[in-house]
């Protein structure tokens, strides 16, 4: 009886720290510029799992269309479609570079490059790869909030000057 | 068990090939079957297409491996599933006791077929794609059972029928008739679908001869099929790769045989008019 009611507690308190810091895809605030100034979680990002994240198929996948020298030895196969990555952070301020990730559409009118921040307004959107219709609308983003604070960590720390 | 490993090792295979062929890509490589049936694969792109001045085959994305496995039908896996199609195209079958061979004598009778498909068919009032001509004649003038779509007879005898026109150029009509699914055709070829909202056009005509991490870009043609893909040992039909492209942009795809895959079917192979028929081919 008493640990049900510990238990219980848990779940509360769980559920109201994640909707009191982490913003929802639909409520983060973009600049003119597409930038986001704010973090998405108030957790500061953690740049070795943003590595991961980036290098990682089943999650952001990013060296599919980017290629990022410092990566080379231990992720084979970069792809061309996207800039190399190389000193983006003399580039791009933190703030540019989350709006970058979230919803890149907001930088660059009509990119190639997905949003991973976002959850609605698709056409014919399906259940991950399998090619049925989505279960649930609206879509779980393609990375969680705390997932793109660790990958803009990450690219934060690919500096040349 | 022993089936999947001989696959892993093929893909293996193919990859490495795909990462020693990118140096030369075989660019200005020329495709002769046999030492003789010179075909080709890079010209003018035909006057519809705004974005693009020069179409290429698949087969000029390929490695030196892949493509040297379509220069000789010896070494073409996709010439056996042409055979197993001769031996389906004399077999007699369903309630007529016939067999394609009945009407239509040897396959060579059909040269010229593959280079036109789709087709806008009078007596339906819609366009047609090679599949739905063979289940016709099945259903209405053999009296038997429809054919899968991906189904090994249907896509053997595409493989046979499509040898027959071989070398031909791809003259898909475009206009009259068949204009309003052209027209929607296109528009799908520029829809951005799914989650990660990417558009036939955004891989191949956007990013054609880029790397998508391992993969070499092609135009997306399919003056090629069907495909022999090194990927799954086996043939694959025009609308089997659609959905496959389709299904990797996290959208819900179409199904084979759709109105929407017919219509794609007539408008990416009007993007390739002017390119030879090149079925059955080899890519990874
Ligand atoms: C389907 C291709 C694709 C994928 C996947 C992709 N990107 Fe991009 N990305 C692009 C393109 C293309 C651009 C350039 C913008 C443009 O011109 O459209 C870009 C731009 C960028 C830039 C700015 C680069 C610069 O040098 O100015 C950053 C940073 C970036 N992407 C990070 C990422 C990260 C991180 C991921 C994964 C979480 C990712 N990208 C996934 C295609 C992609
Ligand atoms: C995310 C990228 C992407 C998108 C979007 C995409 N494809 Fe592809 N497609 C590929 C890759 C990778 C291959 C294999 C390499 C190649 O031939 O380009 C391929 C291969 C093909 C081929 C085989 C070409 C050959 O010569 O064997 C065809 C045909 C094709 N795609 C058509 C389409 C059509 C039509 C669409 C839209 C419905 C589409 N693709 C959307 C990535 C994509």
């Amino acid at each position: 009886m008493k640990r049900v009611i510990l238990s219980t507690a848990c779940l509360v308190a769980g559920v109201g720290l994640a909707s009191a810091s982490e913003v929802a895809p639909e409520n983060v605030k973009y600049d003119e510029y597409g930038a986001i100034s704010e973090s998405l979680t108030g957790v500061p990002g953690d740049a070795a799992n943003g590595r991961v994240i980036m290098g990682t198929k089943s999650l952001g996948n990013c060296v599919s269309c980017h290629a990022i020298s410092e990566m080379a030895e231990d992720v084979p196969f970069h792809g061309e479609v996207g800039p190399i990555l190389d000193g983006v952070a003399d580039r791009w301020t933190e703030a540019e570079l989350r709006g970058i990730v979230a919803n890149a559409k907001m930088t660059y009118d009509g990119t190639v490059m997905p949003a991973f921040f976002k959850t609605t307004g698709y056409i014919r959107p399906g259940d991950a790869y399998t090619g049925k219709a989505a279960k649930t609308d609206p879509l779980p983003p393609l990375l969680t909030g705390q997932q793109i604070e660790d990958v803009v960590a990450y690219l934060m720390t690919l500096k040349e000057e | 068990m022993e089936l999947k490993s001989l696959k892993a090792v093929t893909s293996a295979v193919a990859l490495l090939a795909l990462g020693a062929g990118l140096a030369s890509a075989g660019e200005d490589d020329q495709l002769i079957i046999n030492g003789e049936t010179e075909m080709v694969t890079r010209t003018e792109a035909p006057a519809h297409m705004e974005y693009i001045d020069e179409i290429r085959s698949g087969w000029t994305f390929r490695s030196d491996e892949t493509q040297a496995l379509q220069m000789d039908d010896f070494d073409n896996p996709g010439m056996i599933f042409v055979d197993q199609g001769l031996d389906t195209w004399n077999e007699v079958d369903g309630s007529e006791g016939k067999s394609c061979a009945s009407c239509h004598d040897g396959p060579e009778s059909l040269a010229g077929l593959r280079a036109a498909m789709p087709k806008y068919n009078e007596a339906a009032g819609e366009v047609w794609t090679m599949e739905m001509y063979i289940n016709d004649c099945r259903e209405n003038r053999m009296g038997a059972e429809k054919w899968g779509w991906n189904s090994n007879p249907m896509v053997n005898t595409t493989a046979l029928i499509s040898l027959q026109s071989r070398g031909m150029p791809v003259d898909v009509k475009i206009d009259g008739p068949a204009q309003e699914t052209w027209e929607k055709g296109k528009e799908i070829y520029y829809t951005r679908y799914g989650q990660l909202e990417l558009s036939c056009a955004n891989c191949h005509e956007d990013n054609y001869d880029n790397l998508i991490r391992a993969d070499h870009l092609s135009q997306g043609q399919i003056n090629g099929f069907p495909a022999y893909r090194l990927k799954n040992a086996k043939l694959n039909s025009i609308h089997n790769r659609f959905k496959g492209c389709i299904r990797d942009t996290r959208a819900e795809t179409f199904k084979e045989g759709s109105a929407e895959f017919i219509a794609l079917e007539l408008y990416v192979a009007s993007r390739g008019n002017g390119l030879s028929v090149e079925g059955p081919s080899v890519r990874n």
